[in-house]
């Protein structure tokens, strides 16, 4: 029976079966944060158990961290702590930590790949839901929850059952000015936040082959947002140029047989998908959410739907009124106050680039507050050796240190009640980036665009 | 966990659809680095306005609902992988959560902390409101062994679906660790036999 990518890895993963449909799947790769993982460690300690396989974890602290003078002591006290007990639980159970001052220090969704540990047909997971972005390379990675991170702490696998499987085909070229981000909010906002439920997706078609890396982890990083276990793109000669000689990639032999193995990975001809989806690149213009959930986005020249198929009526004028907008009405020119760009989406050198590549001679609009967050130390290094740091201070954008920041307000990187934040983030969610806080998520090229407009603008109109 | 094999409870209704995770329990509450305690701040910013002050209009803090079961809309606990949703929600007091769709991550991080994630079809969702609309005292029961549902005030008694292996884990209060512990030879085997291009 043909097989697709994703039943190449799961299957080769399954240690055994329980009847019912529960499989024992063993995970290669576990990555940890602060956050999540405190009290899994605690677990393992009142059960008396070790770490089992402490070669396949790695750990960083991304949520809490401040984005602004990383080498001073932390001043929220209960972020302190948590960054604290990561480093006390790593160094009492020998996990190797990338932590503040770490040169691989970052979001972990962003270090995994940097630094050559996500790789194609593994399984990998993390205790947050954006793990999928490791899909890009051809992985099963996905979140869980932390009692689970205890369980494959103390024994390297998990208990599950197998998804269905969804592809979703994008065909064509993107037109200027629209990027990864676009084609997976068009996508989020077609199928819903529940759309893909209960699945796995693999993204396929020209489209998708034509991304770098950095987009293909930006279209799978919201895999989750529609619902979905997990996204995962086939590998192929794009990733495997990222991947050769980056820090902990294999080498010499290891590397050939490697990318043997990696190349026979890809779907095959007539391997069946529970559901199928067709999207055309060429409908896909630059989008922006308009309501509180990653679902509600459209096409930055568009009105906002007073219902739609995916939302009904009472769930927008919810959203409406959090967002103080109007249904019926466009989000263009809306005038607004943040500008975001930042998170395990957007945070990646290319994002960085093309931020200041639109920018150019521009300033940031006054009365906007716009700060660039790095994904990592290492994207930082490569920012300020290329210049962009100073670009983009230049034109009035804060450039900070890396962490989640913004993203989920979790540090004191919020937005205030009533604001409007254009974010390359992954969630508009009501209080998402501070209590009372409004979201409108879009793509680095849209954020940019904004922060020199003071104005949510089609960036198309102001392209060079 | 405590096991679990039947419950008639009152319940609480929140008929809205898409509660996210950041509405269950928002960021800022997961700096805790213990299980215990995330009760206190379910639904925080829907139950709380910016002075600390209890919000009237908020399901939770009126009184004339309580019970152990939450009714809620559809695509429940869609949004992060925070199982700290589910420890909100069962520190609170709730046992079990009926809705028509859960969100998958939400799911399973309920049911690994004993709390039984019920789905039932749409117009039966509709109906429960209904119920609890017309008298917010009326009860429901959940019987876990026979997977039966019943609105103790319409009669109506509906089956629902739950995985033969976790069932077995609420109603002893087993939870997969245990399992999976059990396992170690066969995972010991499989490390052993397995080409591994993960590491080197």
């Amino acid at each position: 029976m043909a097989k697709t990518l994703f039943d190449k890895v799961w299957d080769a993963h399954v240690v055994t079966e329980i009847p019912g449909g529960n499989q024992v799947l063993y995970i290669d790769r576990h990555l940890i944060h602060e956050v999540t993982s405190p009290q899994a460690f605690n677990g393992l300690r009142s059960r008396g158990l070790p770490l089992l396989r402490k070669d396949r974890i790695v750990a960083t602290a991304d949520h809490n961290v401040p984005t602004i003078d990383q080498d001073k002591p932390i001043k929220d006290p209960l972020g302190a702590k948590q960054v604290r007990m990561l480093s006390e639980n790593c160094a009492e159970f020998d996990v190797d930590l990338y932590g503040l001052g770490h040169p691989y220090q970052g979001i972990v969704h962003v270090i995994g790949p940097e630094l050559g540990i996500t790789r194609p047909g593994i399984t990998m997971v993390c205790g947050d839901s954006h793990t999928s972005t490791h899909g890009a390379f051809g992985a099963v990675a996905f979140g869980i929850g932390t009692s689970q991170v205890e369980q494959v702490m103390a024994t390297q696998c998990l208990l599950l059952t197998k998804p269905k499987s969804m592809r979703i085909n994008i065909e064509g070229d993107l037109a200027p000015g629209v990027t990864a981000k676009d084609i997976i909010l068009y996508v989020i906002s077609r199928i819903g936040t529940g759309g893909g439920t209960g699945y796995f997706v693999e993204y396929a078609g020209s489209a998708i082959r034509a991304l770098s890396m950095e987009g293909r982890m930006t279209v799978c990083n919201m895999s989750i947002e529609m619902g979905a276990r997990g996204g995962l793109i086939a590998p192929d000669e794009t990733t495997f140029a990222y991947l050769k000689g980056r820090e902990f990639s294999p080498r010499g032999k290891d590397w050939k047989a490697a990318v043997a193995h990696w190349k026979t990975l890809p779907t095959e001809k007539d391997a069946h998908f529970d559901v199928e989806l067709n999207y055309e690149a060429a409908n896909i213009s630059p989008m922006v959410t308009y309501g509180t959930n990653p679902g509600m986005g459209m096409g930055v020249k568009e009105s906002i739907p007073v219902s739609s198929e995916v939302h009904n009526k009472a769930s927008i004028d919810k959203a409406m009124k959090y967002m103080g907008l109007e249904a019926g009405t466009p989000l263009e020119h809306q005038a607004i106050d943040y500008v975001f760009i930042g998170s395990c989406t957007n945070s990646r050198i290319e994002d960085l680039r093309a931020v200041v590549g639109l920018v150019g001679d521009r300033k940031v609009a006054d009365g906007v507050t716009a700060i660039v967050v790095p994904g990592s130390q290492q994207v930082s290094r490569q920012a300020i050796s290329e210049g962009l740091d100073k670009k983009l201070v230049a034109a009035g954008f804060q450039f900070r240190e890396a962490g989640c920041s913004a993203c989920l307000g979790m540090n004191a990187d919020k937005v205030p009640a009533g604001k409007y934040c254009v974010s390359t983030s992954n969630r508009n969610f009501e209080g998402r980036q501070g209590p009372g806080a409004r979201t409108i998520l879009a793509s680095p090229l849209m954020a940019a665009a904004a922060a020199v407009t003071g104005k949510v603008t089609d960036v198309r109109e102001i392209l060079n | 966990m405590t096991p679990f094999k039947k419950l008639t409870s009152s319940a609480v209704p929140l008929p809205i659809e898409d509660v996210d995770t950041d509405q269950i329990i928002p960021a800022r509450f997961l700096k805790a680095v213990t299980r215990e305690g995330f009760g206190e701040n379910l639904f925080r910013d829907w139950r709380y306005d910016k002075q600390n002050e209890p919000k009237e209009d908020f399901v939770l803090n009126n009184p004339i609902y309580t019970g152990q079961i939450l009714v809620a809309g559809a695509n429940f606990g869609c949004g992060s992988s925070r199982e700290h949703a589910a420890w909100a929600i069962g520190d609170f007091g709730f046992r079990v959560v009926v809705s028509s769709y859960f969100a998958d991550i939400f799911r399973g991080n309920a049911l690994n902390n004993g709390i039984l994630p019920l789905v039932v079809s749409p117009a039966l969702l509709d109906e429960i409101f209904v119920t609890i609309e017309n008298n917010p005292a009326a009860t429901f029961t959940v019987d876990l062994e026979a997977q039966t549902f019943k609105n103790e005030t319409t009669g109506t008694v509906t089956t629902f679906d739950i995985d033969s292996y976790k069932k077995t884990c609420l109603i002893n209060g087993y939870d997969d660790i245990d399992y999976l512990l059990s396992q170690r030879d066969l995972i010991e085997k499989f490390e052993r036999e397995r080409v591994d291009y993960s590491l080197a």
